[in-house]
């Protein structure tokens, strides 16, 4: 069994994003890290072709500067090879570009049984890349999958709903986004780490896979203004002293909830 | 340009319109005299619900039969749009079926989609909406340059319900071209009893800072006592103390109560964006520097499985 992952390197999380002063779209150009949402996806799949008895994983991913670090992150879990889309033209491409371009790479790759991807990425979020991708593909699609299986050739996925879960199934080959939690990814081994340095990854530009980059305005939205929401205050904050739930009391008290 | 036809996927749950549905008919009857309801199921039980909050039309492509909605209500939809119907806005709830449908759809037009909106204006020049990022602290206006019909999504909660007073809209029974391959073979609820999350008038919340799986009763057993409803952040939903239907925050449900009461919770982001518009914010945390902190009206540093049981005796004893 093939698998493909699709892979986003974000700038850390942990460090606050920032908008570019010109275009207004986020900041991605110091050093871009694995988001954590696809670690889910990779271990995903190196759980599942681990099953199968055979087959690779394989990734794709879209950044700037030719970032690989993230990539390699991947790579160093277990995955096999990857095709990076890093092209100057992309910057700026919405979630239909996207999820083309990322279409275009697993093509590349000659496709595979299952596509893996994160519900959303962490930092742009806008959660529809995914079933984009499974459309242009013209696949089948399970997205907010929370546990997954593969039996008799097809899949077996539970599906996250608004009241619970869905049980799912869907022929093979098919693409799938998978929540957060859904497995406990590894920590790449020191061995993966190394042996990750010298795993191929093609690096292509738009124009390597056919796809024409609209760039932002071209494909429909423009960013008019940029504002400030209004900021919630901070109240009264004490440390306890094993007496202040008597201040929640009283607060409740003055709301009149109790 | 002006919004001379809006579109809204409209949803049912137990037979009856959602409230996100609601939300987004009665903003969309506030920019056009011409609103479609687009329901991937069954529409004559709906159509009275549906025309009062600003529905003119419903098109319902009858019951799924176990397909997912990303495929069918798409190809429903642009199979309408080829027969020569023109739509200049199409309105998504921000939730599964809203985004599945909203994607597969924007590739079969090839037009751009805008998620996770609060708000939607038309100026007359274009029309335009507001995106929060960076947990809500900063908006983002943006304008669709292209041509209609535009695709927005937009968060649950962001716009009132208000009664149009319409006549039941006309159903029109619209087909499917194609159901898709997934199919659902088995459904499960995972309901709580009391008041459901995101209509709850309390919120008590638990995360990370209870420290293990069990003390989550705790959780339970205060929001029982304050007649709300219990929450919980992503991080110990991922970890499987509770199911995801507990989840508040960004890919959550987003709250909106009089009290939030967010115990062991720091504050991420994620967690932020769903509780952030509460009237009233309490917030117990060990560590002093916690984000959570910044935006709670009475704060209590210090630790829940200390609190929380004093608490729960003090309520007890009223």
């Amino acid at each position: 069994m093939n698998v493909i992952v699709c892979v986003k390197q974000i700038p850390d999380p942990a460090v606050p994003g920032a908008l570019d002063g010109s275009t207004n779209t986020l900041k991605r150009d110091g050093k871009l890290i694995l988001d954590d949402s696809d670690a889910y996806g990779v271990e995903m799949a190196l759980q599942l072709v681990d099953k199968a008895g055979g087959g690779e994983v394989s990734l794709v991913s879209m950044a700037p500067n030719s970032e690989t670090s993230g990539l390699r992150t991947a790579l160093a879990m277990g995955a096999a090879k990857g095709v990076l889309v890093s092209d100057p033209a992309l910057q700026g491409s919405d979630a239909l570009t996207t999820a083309k371009v990322l279409a275009a790479a697993v093509q590349r790759l000659g496709g595979a049984d299952l596509i893996i991807a994160a519900t959303e990425s962490s930092d742009g979020y806008t959660g529809t890349v995914p079933e984009q991708m499974a459309e242009v593909l013209g696949l089948p699609s399970v997205t907010f999958a929370k546990k997954v299986s593969v039996e008799n050739g097809a899949l077996k996925v539970d599906r996250q709903t608004e009241a619970g879960y869905d049980e799912v199934t869907c022929p093979l080959p098919a693409l799938i986004s998978v929540t957060a939690g859904v497995v406990e990814p590894r920590y790449p081994s020191f061995k993966g780490i190394m042996a990750a340095k010298s795993k191929p990854v093609e690096e292509v530009k738009a124009s390597d896979l056919g796809v024409t980059p609209v760039g932002w305005e071209g494909a429909g939205q423009k960013i008019t203004s940029v504002t400030q929401a209004e900021a919630r205050q901070a109240g009264e904050v004490i440390e306890d002293d094993g007496e202040t739930f008597g201040k929640i009391v009283e607060f409740l008290e003055n709301l009149k909830v109790i | 340009m002006a919004l001379n036809n809006i579109w809204v996927f409209a949803q049912l749950a137990n037979g009856a319109p959602t409230s996100a549905t609601l939300e987004l008919l009665s903003k969309a009857r506030s920019l056009s005299s011409n609103v479609v309801a687009f329901l991937g199921a069954d529409g004559g039980n709906a159509a009275a619900a549906l025309g009062e909050f600003g529905a003119t039309k419903v098109y319902a492509t009858g019951d799924l039969g176990g397909a997912l909605p990303g495929v069918a209500v798409s190809g429903a939809m642009k199979a309408v749009i080829d027969g020569g119907e023109t739509p200049d806005l199409i309105m998504f709830p921000q939730n599964y079926e809203g985004r599945d449908v909203m994607a597969r759809l924007s590739v079969k037009l090839d037009k751009t989609v805008i998620t996770n909106n609060v708000d939607i204006a038309d100026s007359g020049n274009g029309v335009t909406v507001t995106t929060p990022i960076f947990g809500g602290n900063t908006l983002v206006n943006t304008t669709f340059t292209g041509a209609a019909p535009f695709l927005a999504a937009f968060r649950p909660k962001s716009f009132a319900v208000e009664p149009a007073g319409g006549a039941a809209a006309a159903v029109t029974s619209v087909s499917v071209p194609d159901s898709g391959a997934a199919k659902v073979t088995a459904v499960h609820v995972e309901e709580t009893s009391g008041p459901k999350l995101d209509e709850a008038d309390i919120v008590v919340s638990g995360g990370r800072g209870l420290g293990e799986a069990s003390n989550y009763g705790l959780i339970e057993e205060l929001s029982k006592l304050l007649k709300g409803a219990p929450g919980a952040s992503r991080a110990i939903v991922d970890a499987g103390w509770v199911p995801y239907s507990f989840q508040v925050g960004q890919t959550g449900k987003v709250v909106k109560p009089n009290v939030y009461i967010a115990v062991g919770i720091s504050g991420a982001t994620q967690h932020m964006v769903g509780m952030k518009g509460s009237k009233n914010i309490i917030a117990i945390n060990k560590d002093k520097e916690a984000p959570i902190f910044g935006v709670a009206d009475l704060g209590i540093v210090g630790d829940a499985l200390k609190v929380v049981p004093k608490l729960i005796e003090a309520l007890k004893g009223r």
